[in-house]
Formats: structure tokens, C-alpha cells, sequence
């Protein structure tokens, strides 16, 4: 049963107006509006009201806002002292627009404009954090202050040690898949030997850098990324600072040293993984002996195949911690940010790795 | 006055270190109940076991009469709706505005209208002074802007009992007492009751009926205000009375 009716063109509320029959209420009004704007004045009679609430406030506040409209005045009448306390004290009418005011629209050409500012800031942000990690990567070689002791290992460890398991599954399995698709085109033309010249120019030049990259990408990447933006909006990077630390030292430098080491390590262990799912079908399905194998990939690889794979894996090093310290240093708004700071890095990671390894690829050609 | 949280032989461990050691105690309807007592003796835990968010290794907790420990989440999602928390961060979530962070009781757990929800929002800003930040996003707030933004998400949906952890650290006199004044004002306007941790001496002058004394996880001290400072339980001097302003 609703605990509001019409009598003599008075609104009569009993028991109860809370959050359970606000909207009800309000309902109530417009469905009666023809009656009530027949007359100028219109009276909501509290007297046997017991419970308001601040959503019941809420809905006499907007019937007495909507009839305004209309030209009606309307006035609660015979509120208990309670009742009446309660309207003042959660009453909306005072409330004024202006102090609600939502945040100005930006227009379609204002938005552009924000974006190309942001644009270019970002990229000079980015060089000056290359520049800056470049010159501090150097001249930390000479000096060990301000940097963590031990932290080099504990992050060789987790981006070097870690990662080998997943970089030697993946790295044998595009050896392996890469080898069997070849294979039968190889076979047709009696060409089976040089599945050797194929899978260990493509693992070493291509696959093996570029797998290794876009795993510790996806795996490394984030994980610098998030750490740095949780620190940087839980203000430990501020109070790195307030200790007259560099954060980019104490925080990042370990983590580039790490990177640089492990990934032309896991590059070759990739390369040497990769080329070993090769050997598998090598040996099996197309009949090569093994020493057939060994001897031909003694012959067709060179020294620059070994150099490219390593020069490859140290720019994607740099690559992808540069770009996930970028994001995470960039990080703002809580937990949001965090996590659009860790997609922000892999994307883009990924992204450069491809460039930077088609402008290599040239380079090396 | 009927309770409305009844607390038995409450008893709860971390890694084997006893935290809550035996606690007993009863909150009554429409009072202001102050969890008092040193830091680290199991305040904010006792909370958090009263609003069911941690488990005790035995005892009993009532809320509405109905028993929490070991409870249905369905069960408990009942009485939390009649529940409202304030903690001790705020904890906003970060990725909305102040306006979304209220809205979320509104839009979840009643079947108001936009228009209807937004005029509550706005009322329950303009109680906590907040107004002129409700477009804001949440990491752009100060501390103490967090925790009014929080207050008003906490009574978003006027309920029967509110927890406040440390409704005041970091905030300045005036805002305290605004603080202090809106929950007075809650307790007599919507008969709330409003469980409250807090170390502040002036706030527990302004706004308690009775006390909780917890020390090293045992309840020295269960009684009025009064009653409290006319205690003749060291601990308890100690605590008024060091942090007396002379």
C-alpha cells in the first residue's frame, strides 16, 4: 500500500517516505500533475509522516522543484519537528546550480589541439628520458652511487632466469612449426638440406630476437611499467627524490642492466632452442643425418647472423625498458592508470620492437 | 535501547599471533560507539570482523540479530546493505569521479531514477562540503577530500548503522568537527548508529555515548564517556590524559 494519497487537493503522506517509495512518490505527483495544476498553491501534508530519509527529502525537493515550472507553489504543512529537521537538513533546494557546475565540453578542434600538445609532449618527454637513461646507464658503469646494491641480480634474476623456461618452449616451437611447414615444399623439390640454411639464418636473424623481444615485452615490459606507475602514484618516486636520490638510478638503472644482459642471452639461448626444433624435423621427417645437419649449419652460417641476432636483442633491450619506464613515470589516477600504463608499454613495446627490427633488418640486409 | 551488534568471546589470529583476544561487547541503537585504544591493539580489526570482511578463530558476531561469522556472502550482503563503511583511506575507487563513487550504493541497490539519484548525490556532497568537487576525479581530491568524498558514498543509501575507521586523522579542526557535527546530525536525523575508530580526543569528547578500551587485543573498557575518564584503569588515564591540551 503507498503511504501518500490525495485529500481535498492536499497531498497526504503517511508512515513512511524513504528510499523504498521515492520514486513511487514522485510517480504518484505526475500521474495526479492535471489535478494539482489547476490550482497555484499546492500543500503536502506531513502530519502523520513518521520516517523520512534523505531520499525521501530528495523526492518532495524535486515534486516542489518540478511544480516550480508549472508556476505552483508548493509547501510541506503539519511536519513533526523530526520530519522538519530532516527537510532542512538534507534539503537539495538550496543547493545552487552554479556550485555543481559540470566541466566545460572541449569542442572537436580544442580536443585536437590537446591531443597534438600531448603528442609532442610525450615525445619529448620520451627522448629526455632516453637521453637521460643513456647517460646514466653510461656513467652508473663508473659510479655505484645512488644505485641498490644486489638489485642487479634480483632483476637479472627475475627478467633473465625467469623468462628462460617460456623463451626455450616458444623458441622450440616456431623452430619446430617453422621447419614442418617448409619441410614439404623442400621435399617436392628435393631440397631437404636446405631446411638447415632456413631455419638457422630465420632463428637467428629474425625469429630468435624478435620472439625473445615480444616475450620479455609482454612479460618484462609490464612489469617495470606497473611497478614504476604503483610507486610513482604512491609517491615513493617523490620520496625517492626527497632523499636526494635519483629514481631513475636507484629504480631504473638496475633494471636496464638486467634487460641488457639477459636479453642477448636468452636471444642466443632462443636462437640455439629455435634451431633445435628445426634439427627435430630435420632428422625425422625429412631423413637428414644429424651430422649432415651440423656440417651444412657450419657452412651457411655467418658471423654477421650471430652479430645481427645480438645487436637486435641489446636495441630491443633498451626499446622496451626505455618505453615501460616512460609509461610508468607517466602513470596517473590510481589503479586505472596503473593498469592503462601497463597496456600503454606493451603495445607500444611491441610496436617499436617490429619497427626497429624491419629498420635493422635493412640495415643488416 | 535495543542492540543492534552484539560481539562474544571474540578471538582472531594472525600467523599465531593472537590479535583479538576474548572480546565482548554489545552496541546499542541510535549511540555513537568509539573503538578507542593504542595503535596496532586490533581496532580497525575488530571492525573489519563486525563487517564480516574478516573471519575470527571463534566467538560470535550479531549484526541485526543475525549471526555473521560463518554467514551465507548472500546473508551477509543483507546486512551490509543496511551498512555503510568509511575506511580509513577512503578507498574511492580511483578510476571514477566523486560523483561515480557516490553513485554506486544509488545505482546498484535502489530503483531511483537518474534525476532522483543525482539530487541525493548532491545533497549528501553538499553535506560533507564537497560540492564543488563532485566532476572531479578522485586522484585529483587531497586527503581529506578522500575521506568526505568517502563519507558521502558511505551514507549514500542513510544506513542504520555506519563504521567511520579514523573519520578525522588528517584533517584539520574545522573539518573534524564539521565531520563530527554531520554524524551527530545523521544519528539524530535517521536514527543512524555510527561505530567509529578513532584516537581523536576532541572528536570522542564531541561525539561519544560509549567506549570501547582495547588493549593488546583485550577490551579494558566498555562503558559511557564519563565513565571512562572517571576510570580508575591506568591504560585509560594514560590515554586521556596524555592527550590532554593544557
Amino acid at each position: 500500500m503507498n503511504s501518500f494519497e490525495f485529500k481535498d487537493r492536499t497531498l497526504v503522506l503517511t508512515d513512511e517516505l524513504t528510499i523504498s517509495n521515492a520514486e513511487a512518490f514522485i510517480k504518484f505527483v505526475s500521474a495526479n500533475l492535471s489535478d494539482i495544476r489547476q490550482n497555484t498553491k499546492f500543500s503536502i501534508d506531513a502530519e502523520d509522516l513518521k520516517t523520512i530519509d534523505s531520499a525521501g527529502v530528495a523526492a518532495i525537493d524535486q515534486v516542489i522543484d518540478s511544480l516550480k515550472k508549472f508556476s505552483i507553489e508548493t509547501k510541506v504543512i503539519n511536519a513533526s519537528e523530526k520530519v522538519e529537521n530532516s527537510l532542512t537538513a538534507f534539503s537539495s533546494l538550496e543547493l545552487s546550480e552554479k556550485e555543481f557546475r559540470k566541466p566545460a565540453k572541449l569542442g572537436y578542434i580544442e580536443n585536437l589541439g590537446n591531443m597534438g600538445f600531448n603528442l609532442l609532449d610525450n615525445i619529448k618527454y620520451f627522448i629526455y628520458l632516453a637521453a637521460d637513461m643513456l647517460f646514466w646507464g653510461v656513467a652508473g658503469l663508473f659510479s655505484k652511487k645512488g644505485q641498490r646494491k644486489g638489485e642487479f641480480i634480483i632483476q637479472s634474476n627475475l627478467i633473465g632466469v625467469n623468462a628462460l623456461p617460456i623463451v626455450g618452449l616458444i623458441s622450440f616451437l616456431i623452430g619446430f612449426i617453422l621447419s614442418l611447414q617448409s619441410a614439404q615444399q623442400l621435399r617436392n623439390f628435393g631440397a631437404n638440406i636446405f631446411i638447415v640454411d632456413l631455419i638457422a639464418i630465420s632463428m637467428t636473424r629474425e625469429m630468435g630476437p624478435l620472439m625473445t623481444a615480444i616475450i620479455l615485452a609482454g612479460r618484462s615490459g609490464s612489469s617495470i611499467a606497473s611497478e614504476i606507475a604503483t610507486m610513482k602514484i604512491s609517491e615513493e618516486l617523490d620520496a625517492l627524490k626527497t632523499m636526494a636520490l635519483n629514481p631513475i638510478k636507484y629504480v631504473v638503472l638496475p633494471k636496464l642492466y638486467a634487460m641488457t644482459i639477459s636479453m642477448p642471452l636468452l636471444t642466443i639461448f632462443a636462437d640455439i632452442i629455435g634451431i633445435a626444433g628445426g634439427f627435430l624435423i630435420g632428422i625425422t621427417y625429412l631423413k637428414l643425418s644429424p651430422t649432415a645437419f651440423v656440417d651444412r649449419m657450419a657452412n651457411v652460417m655467418v658471423l654477421k647472423d650471430i652479430i645481427t641476432s645480438i645487436v637486435k636483442s641489446f636495441v630491443f633491450a633498451w626499446l622496451i625498458t626505455i618505453v615501460g619506464v616512460f609509461f610508468g613515470l607517466r602513470a596517473k589516477g590510481g589503479a586505472g592508470g596503473v593498469g592503462r600504463a601497463t597496456t600503454g608499454s606493451v603495445v607500444t613495446a611491441i610496436f617499436m620492437v617490429i619497427v626497429a627490427d624491419a629498420v635493422l633488418g635493412l640495415l643488416f640486409y | 535501547m535495543e542492540n543492534i551488534i552484539e560481539v562474544k568471546d571474540l578471538i582472531t589470529e594472525y600467523d599465531g599471533l593472537r590479535i583479538l583476544d576474548g572480546i565482548t561487547l554489545d552496541i546499542k541503537e541510535n549511540e555513537v560507539f568509539i573503538i578507542l585504544g593504542g595503535s596496532g591493539c586490533g581496532k580497525t580489526t575488530l571492525l573489519k570482523h563486525i563487517i564480516g570482511l574478516l573471519k575470527p578463530v571463534s566467538g560470535s558476531i550479531k549484526v541485526f540479530d543475525k549471526e555473521v561469522v560463518g554467514i551465507e556472502e548472500e546473508d551477509l550482503d543483507d546486512i551490509l546493505m543496511k551498512c555503510g563503511v568509511l575506511f580509513q583511506n577512503g578507498a574511492l575507487l580511483n578510476s571514477l569521479s566523486v560523483r561515480d563513487n557516490v553513485a554506486i550504493p544509488l545505482e546498484q541497490h535502489s530503483n531511483l531514477e537518474r534525476k532522483l539519484i543525482n539530487r541525493i548525490i548532491e545533497t549528501k556532497l553538499n553535506l560533507v562540503e564537497l560540492a564543488n568537487a563532485m566532476y572531479l576525479s578522485t586522484s585529483e581530491l587531497s586527503g581529506g577530500m578522500k575521506k568526505r568524498a568517502a563519507l558521502a558514498r558511505a551514507i549514500a543509501l542513510d544506513p542504520q548503522i555506519l563504521f567511520c575507521d579514523e573519520p578525522s586523522a588528517g584533517l584539520d579542526p574545522i573539518t573534524s568537527k564539521a565531520i563530527d557535527d554531520l554524524l551527530l546530525q545523521l544519528k539524530r536525523q535517521l536514527n543512524m548508529t555510527i561505530v567509529v575508530v578513532t584516537h581523536e580526543l576532541a572528536s570522542i569528547h564531541r561525539i561519544a555515548d560509549r567506549i570501547v578500551f582495547l588493549d593488546q587485543g583485550k577490551a579494558l573498557f566498555v562503558g559511557t564517556l564519563e565513565e571512562a575518564l572517571n576510570s580508575d584503569i591506568k591504560e585509560i588515564q594514560e590515554f586521556f590524559t596524555v592527550g590532554r591540551f593544557e
